[in-house]
């Protein structure tokens, strides 16, 4: 299997680091028994870089692959590419990046142009067997959902997933960056764009009207209000996509 | 008879020692290569033990008498057997002198018999409980041998049976003292203990002809350039072999037990285990046959290694247990007290730097506080620009505005806590009120690097410390003043190998400086009686035990000292990155310390370090306040009496309006 890894952004002090759910990613993959484990960055190497990669050499690996992309560049042909010529069972990837575009979209581009399927935000792998994976996946308030997918497959790691270990200075300076060529594609829309610092965003105000600390509890731990949502079972594909079609239309999400 | 036989089993025995040296020496030898002069170190040997290790010995009267006697009485018998009995030169004054020493031995190995019937549950048992006897066997049948040989008794005394028990006797005292010394058993200490002292790795601890020597401190920093060395130590033959040859010369005496706060915790650490159990490693086998107490909680015998195989596995048990490591404080107490001049802080450093750098198992939230230092060159994660927060109204110089000072006021990381940045206000409010000349780095000052050290990461501390060196060497400054005495102790002793060779005070010593000069007044005390913890990176690390007591003193103040003080002092349990790896014991070090505090009948427990500062005020239900040296000597400043004139009435107006 493969982990997708990218050069992580201290949220305090801007500093390159190991990006956090890319460890996640890591360690999600060192908790399979015997898995073959491979790790691939697209990106530039630079001395910052170079230190926040050898962050995940830490976690107890010989070699990383790199394929070296000057910094404007789209890294998705090139990851394409790669994953394409020595396709992989597994591809793990964090949820987005923590630097750069962090659009989140890159694993959903890399399975849409290598046609795998992809499950996001992963709690676990649970078992790798005959082609397909049983995967749990995360969800809202400690929920989980045993998903099989069909291999090869991509698959984004979620917060729940298990911490990344502590990266150890001695095989982090040791490992080697096999650094490897790819076409560069010029991300021409990027670009275009204009980038300015993120305005922090205003916290919508959670009003809790509760006489007791039951009260207080019980808000804090409810559902999600939906009430307005409905569950279709045993319809057909299209039965069930012009249902999609229809509440995108009416949340005007299309037009 | 007896003159054939002596020579013959005097001959035996010192060949069998010496082939059990050469053993020995082959089993020291597996450590790595370290840099020393042998034959300087040789020379300087007798001092070392006649002054330094007695000094260390001397503090415990009895036993150290004894030891005089029976080690002073030992070595002269055995050189004089050898004269006497060995070579036949029995004419004149050595028959005698070997009579009067041997005697001598006789009544120290009596003492030490004494000491063993009651044994203090620090010493080991075992075979140590023979020694006393062995001791008396080759004494008494040395003197009893001796005695037709001066003349006192007729040459054909007695019948043959007679000379074959006393044979018998001398043979089982020549087994313990001159064979046993290099096979292994207790006389091993003097053998391994004398090559120790000569070959010490830290020969500047001893003192010379020209003076004392210092404390010797600092940690050794590792070579992180050469990328395929491994880091730290993994087996026990990765210590240098001067190191192993120091862990073989311990005695067993249980005085770092006896003093070890994470071992009357209840934690799974005794400083004579480790030491034991690293010469069991060396030999390679179990650790059944130790004879003294054990780990806390970790019963014997569950244990082995090999001087190839790992001390610490990564799964699993080996010789030790990781929690076993990171349960030291790394207070130095047991440093302290070892007679034998053993290096256990530096040995658990060492052990604790390959856990984290190699196997990157630093337990608890050590990870994290790593990850913060290498992020935010601080251990709580803070953001480096809010550093200077709690001093937003003080208008403090900033030393990059300024370039040069009299002072550079070293903040700490104490700067991020609440509780540290009340100190941290009264000392400048004490450097206001003399009219110091001083500045502060700001935002550009760094944690020292002091827990990342600790806690083994070598590459994060040697990053902080050049970095921080960088920056100090672009700024004119005569002192650095502190209120850490963990930054005093690594900005002071252990920067200076990387390139930083500074003067550094602790607030205390220059506070008291001040005091000396004429530039602080106090008012009289008026609280309850107080007593002084001495904080081990000031105490024991730096050896200032005065300067704090001149300041209470002067602040008017009677100390009413604690059992534990000065070297001796208890740690608070929050050295070493202790409360970071946090290992449970039965209870905790600082409630412990404040239990000592009580004893004293105190209201009020004077420190001089955020550290304890923290700790101690962690402790629930305490029975003291505790207050920071600066914090007391603030609250006591007056103007100076109206002859020293108008201007530092002024600087006090000025100074009231800072707390």
């Amino acid at each position: 299997m493969t982990v997708l890894v990218s050069v992580g952004r201290h949220p305090v002090t801007g500093r390159s680091r190991r990006a956090d759910q890319d460890a996640r990613g890591v360690e999600l993959a060192r908790t399979l028994p015997g898995a073959e484990i491979g790790l691939l960055h697209a990106g530039r190497l630079d001395e910052g870089n170079e230190a926040a990669l050898r962050g995940y050499l830490g976690m107890g690996f010989d070699a990383l692959t790199l394929i070296e992309q000057p910094e404007s560049s789209d890294a998705l042909p090139a990851l394409a590419e790669a994953l394409k010529a020595a396709p992989p069972q597994l591809v793990i990837a964090g949820e987005r990046a923590e630097q750069g575009e962090g659009s989140g979209l890159l694993p959903y581009l890399l399975a849409e142009r290598l046609g795998w399927p992809l499950v996001s935000g992963l709690a676990a792998v649970e078992e790798v067997s005959g082609g397909v994976a049983t995967v749990l996946q995360a969800l809202p308030r400690g929920q989980r959902r045993r998903l099989k997918v069909r291999l090869p497959a991509i698959v984004t790691v979620d917060a729940a997933a298990p911490a990344p270990r502590q990266s150890a200075f001695g095989p982090a300076q040791r490992g080697r960056l096999e650094v490897s060529e790819a076409p560069v594609a010029a991300d021409v829309e990027m670009a275009e764009w204009q980038f300015k610092p993120a305005r922090k965003r205003p916290k919508r105000l959670k009003i809790v009207k509760a006489a007791s600390a039951r009260d207080r509890f019980k808000a804090a731990a409810a559902k999600a209000e939906g009430g307005g949502g409905q569950v279709l079972t045993d319809v057909t594909a299209e039965q069930g996509a012009a249902a999609v079609y229809k509440l995108l239309k009416e949340e005007g999400v299309l037009r | 008879m007896l003159d054939t036989l002596l020579p013959i089993l005097i001959a035996a025995s010192l060949a069998l020692a010496v082939i059990g040296a050469w053993r020995r020496v082959r089993l020291w030898r597996q450590g790595r290569s370290a840099p020393v002069d042998l034959l300087k170190g040789l020379a300087a040997m007798p001092r070392r033990y006649l002054v330094d290790l007695h000094h260390v010995v001397a503090r415990d009267k009895v036993m150290s008498n004894t030891h005089v006697a029976t080690a002073g009485g030992f070595v002269a018998a055995a050189v004089l057997m050898v004269l006497v009995h060995g070579l036949g030169l029995a004419q004149g004054v050595l028959g005698w002198a070997l009579l009067a020493a041997s005697a001598t031995m006789f009544a120290g190995s009596c003492f030490v018999a004494r000491r063993r019937r009651n044994p203090p549950a620090r010493l080991s048992k075992g075979p140590w409980m023979r020694l006393p006897k062995s001791l008396m066997a080759f004494s008494l049948s040395i003197f009893a041998i001796t005695l037709p040989a001066v003349g006192l008794l007729p040459e054909d005394f007695g019948s043959w049976i007679l000379a074959l028990a006393l044979c018998t006797v001398l043979v089982w005292g020549l087994g313990e003292m001159v064979f046993g010394m290099t096979w292994g058993g207790p006389m091993k200490h003097a053998f391994a203990g004398a090559l120790h002292l000569a070959f010490h790795r830290r020969a500047e601890r001893f003192s010379t002809k020209g003076g004392e020597g210092n404390r010797s401190t600092g940690l050794k920093a590792l070579n992180l350039d050469d990328r395929d060395a491994p880091l730290g130590v993994e087996t026990p033959s990765d210590f240098t072999w001067n190191q192993l040859l120091g862990f073989d010369a311990c005695v067993q005496c249980g005085r770092c037990e006896a003093v070890c706060p994470a071992f009357a915790a209840g934690q799974p650490l005794n400083p004579k285990k480790l030491i034991q159990d690293m010469v069991v490693g060396m030999a390679g086998g179990s650790d059944a046959h130790y004879a003294g107490s054990p780990y806390p909680g970790k019963p014997v015998g569950e244990h082995e290694g090999s001087a190839d195989g790992p001390i610490v596995a990564r799964e699993g048990k080996a010789l030790v247990d990781a929690d076993t490591l990171w349960s030291c404080t790394t207070c130095r107490a047991c440093v302290e007290e070892c007679p034998m001049m053993i290096e256990h802080v530096d040995a658990i450093v060492d052990m604790r730097r390959f856990l984290t750098l190699e196997h990157g198992n630093t337990p608890n939230k050590g990870a994290e506080v790593l990850d913060n230092l290498i992020a935010t060159d601080n251990p709580g994660g803070f953001d480096p620009g809010a550093r200077m927060h709690w001093a937003a109204d003080l208008e403090l110089p900033l030393m990059r505005d300024l370039q040069q000072a009299e002072v550079l006021l070293w903040l700490g990381d104490g700067a991020y806590d609440m509780r540290n940045q009340r100190t941290l206000r009264s000392l400048v409010k004490v450097l206001r009120a003399a009219d110091v000349d001083f500045a502060v780095l700001g935002d550009e000052e760094r944690d020292s690097g002091d827990v990342a050290r600790r806690l083994g990461d070598e590459a994060t501390f040697q990053s902080l410390a050049k970095r921080n060196i960088a920056t100090l060497s672009k700024y004119r400054f005569k002192r650095i003043v502190t209120c850490d005495p963990h930054s005093f102790h690594v900005l002071g002793n252990e920067y200076g190998e990387l390139g930083g060779d500074y003067e550094v005070r602790h607030h205390s010593t220059f506070i008291a400086e001040l005091y000396d000069a004429g530039r602080l007044h106090f008012k009289p005390w008026k609280g309850g009686s107080v007593t002084y913890h001495d904080p081990c990176y000031l105490g024991r690390y730096n050896g200032e035990f005065e300067a704090p007591r001149n300041v209470l003193r002067a602040l008017g103040i009677e100390v009413a000292e604690m059992e534990r003080s000065g070297f001796r002092s208890r740690c608070c349990g929050g050295g070493g990155g202790a409360p970071i790896t946090d290992i449970p014991g039965k209870q905790r070090i600082p409630d412990m310390r404040m239990g000592d505090v009580r004893e004293t009948g105190a209201e009020l427990v004077a420190v001089g370090c955020p550290q304890c500062t923290a700790m101690l005020e962690g402790v629930v239900d305490a029975s003291a306040e505790v207050r920071d040296i600066a914090e007391l000597v603030a609250d006591a400043l007056i103007a100076a009496p109206a002859s020293t004139g108008e201007r530092s009435q002024t600087q006090e107006a000025q100074a009231a309006e800072v707390l």
